[in-house]
């Protein structure tokens, strides 16, 4: 059904996008706990850093990406001890769409934690739960349909990734060449239409698909929360 | 003993209490919206910290300034409910009920749910319970956890008259069942009645009254702040048999004295302790005849005080068996009789209007068979 090269894309995107959603979730779910439970100086310093890319041109952010991580960088040059190399590589896409799609998920979580019952997680330290038990058992679990809100929004972010990925990991097939650059190889050479309205069609079919996949995990989990049958 | 000596300044509002209450039985904590009630609670539970001050609870200090030791929330071992009840809505009753356990205890669950009638939810998720089921879970949530006190917020609030009256009948029942103390916080005149012991009054942050629930109710410069509680006396009665014919149950006060109540359900033998409001009680110099009025008892005045802020009315104290009872009658007609400390008159019982089960009190020892 799929052609070799569109297959081998599709396959590095879910990579990419996966990876840099995994990685991202830990550091994610941190993030939007200090910003939504915690003041001190400089949140608005920290908030406005993590809405960056946002609001930053993509290539930017990719060219930022090249001057931190490249050999002459400083997080590159202390990589490269350890004989990484993030630029050209997927690894490097997957930083790059995860940097992109980050600010996504740290605001959906932090909405949703915001709206956790500071009162239930009162209730659960009264019962003799620590701090650490009451964040796992009570706050995690209230704050799950934005978690998953937020993972959603980050992987299709980071799926779409292209001006980061463009000039922070180039477009090498088969290693950063993900759906979107793939079009956009394709698009270059003339008469290529119907190949470029495969990918296209590809690229909407795993949107909607993964937006549907978190629909139903949130509507799920809102439902257990409920008290209905799942 | 649970000592608490605090203090504690929120903007404008300063709360200074200073307290011991007693190891055992229900002492209630009554004062209107803004009196401290809920500051103090928060303090109690460890939520907020007091500015200065001591908590101890039988020894064990949970808080002190002096020495910086402060015990944190979740090492307090206080059983709290809250107005709201606060399940958790991702666990299921038993999971709610669970929470709190240190070791998974079958027995003590079924024995605590059976206790609150809540056996039949066990499966449920909160969302699917109504409020009097919520907070009986959630009262059964915080004894599970194996508290050394038991502190309930305002957990009647909210609920309408039938529930109300049926979580009492558990709280009341509860109360007698478990033997550590209970801090039940309330305005509402009726539930205190109904389970509380000892009464600390509080008002504007102050300490204005602490002592048996009867004591406090007894004084006549504490009417007005008391709000809906009329003054009343608590009395302590035995059943001592039932008429089913007269569908009446017979009462016996320490000293043999009688009263006859419609039917109690309630074993012979059982102590009960009744409300006698003041206006319920007329008092007549000698044994009338041709009354409708069934109940009277001999008794001799130890006291009469025109009230503070009404002096056409005047509160007669009475001495009954040793056991105090109040009369609420007309200056005129307290002049009228000339009646004086000293005096043993019949006081004329219009209404009881509340009993409710007790622990055989101290005097029993005492009882004449």
């Amino acid at each position: 059904m799929l052609t070799p090269l569109e297959w081998e894309a599709l396959q590095l995107s879910l990579k990419v996008a996966g990876v840099a959603v995994g990685a991202s979730l830990v550091p994610g779910i941190a993030l939007a706990w200090v910003l939504a439970r915690h003041t001190f100086p400089g949140k608005s310093l920290l908030d406005g850093l993590i809405h960056l890319p946002l609001v930053l041109p993509p290539v930017v952010v990719g060219y930022l990406l090249l001057l931190a991580f490249g050999r002459q960088g400083v997080i590159g040059q202390w990589l490269a001890r350890f004989d990484i190399g993030l630029p050209f590589t997927w690894q490097g896409a997957a930083l790059a769409g995860g940097v992109m799609a980050f600010p996504l998920m740290v605001r959906a979580i932090r909405l949703s934690l915001e709206a956790v019952d500071v009162r239930l997680e009162a209730a659960a330290r009264t019962l003799g739960a620590t701090r650490a038990r009451v964040f796992v058992t009570i706050t995690l679990p209230l704050a799950l349909p934005g978690v998953l809100t937020g993972m959603m929004l980050s992987f299709a972010r980071a799926l779409s990734e292209f001006g980061a990925t463009m000039t922070f990991a180039s477009n090498i097939p088969g290693e950063t060449r993900t759906l979107p650059l793939a079009l956009y190889s394709v698009i270059q050479s003339p008469g290529r239409e119907a190949a470029a309205a495969r990918l296209c069609l590809i690229s909407i079919a795993v949107a909607m698909l993964s937006l549907l996949v978190s629909e139903w995990l949130a509507r799920r989990s809102r439902r257990r929360m409920e008290g209905r049958d799942v | 003993m649970f000592e608490l000596d605090v203090t504690r300044v929120q903007g404008e509002f300063t709360l200074e209490v200073d307290l011991r209450l007693a190891s055992r039985g229900v002492t209630a904590l009554f004062g209107p919206s803004g009196s401290g009630k809920t500051t103090l609670l928060r303090l109690i539970a460890g939520l907020d910290r007091p500015d200065r001050g001591r908590i101890a609870l039988e020894g064990y200090v949970l808080c002190d300034t002096a020495t910086c030791r402060f015990v944190p929330v979740h090492r307090r071992r206080l059983g709290i409910v809250f107005q709201e009840a606060r399940l958790f809505p991702h666990y299921s009753v038993r999971g709610n009920l669970c929470y709190g356990m240190r070791d998974e205890d079958p027995a003590a669950v079924a024995r605590i749910s059976g206790l609150l009638g809540i056996d039949h939810l066990l499966t449920r998720m909160p969302n699917t319970l109504s409020g009097g089921e919520a907070r009986r879970v959630a009262i059964g949530r915080a004894l599970l956890s194996s508290p050394r006190l038991l502190l309930l917020d305002e957990p009647l609030t909210g609920l309408d008259g039938a529930r109300k009256q049926e979580l009492l009948e558990y709280l009341a029942a509860l109360v007698r069942d478990i033997d550590i103390p209970v801090i039940f916080v309330s305005h509402d005149p009726q539930e205190l009645l109904a389970v509380a012991d000892d009464l600390v009054l509080l008002e504007k942050g102050q300490v204005l009254a602490h002592g048996a629930l009867n004591e406090v109710l007894a004084r006549p410069e504490l009417m007005s702040r008391l709000g809906g509680f009329d003054i009343s006396a608590m009395l302590a009665a035995r059943c001592h048999r039932h008429d089913v014919r007269r569908q009446l149950s017979e009462l016996r006060l320490s000293d043999g004295q009688m009263l006859e109540l419609p039917t109690l359900d309630i074993e012979p033998g059982q102590w009960l302790k009744i409300q006698v409001r003041a206006r319920d009680v007329a008092i007549a110099l000698e044994p009338v005849s041709g009354t409708s009025i069934r109940n009277t008892l001999k008794a001799t005045i130890t006291a009469c005080q025109p009230l503070d802020d009404m002096a056409s009315v005047t509160l007669v104290m009475l001495d009954a068996g040793q056991q105090t009872l109040r009369a609420l009658i007309s200056t005129a007609s307290c002049e009228a009789l000339g009646l004086a400390p000293g005096m043993t008159v019949q006081a004329l019982i219009r209404a009881v209007s509340l009993a409710r089960p007790a622990a055989a009190p101290a005097l029993a020892d005492q009882e004449v068979p």
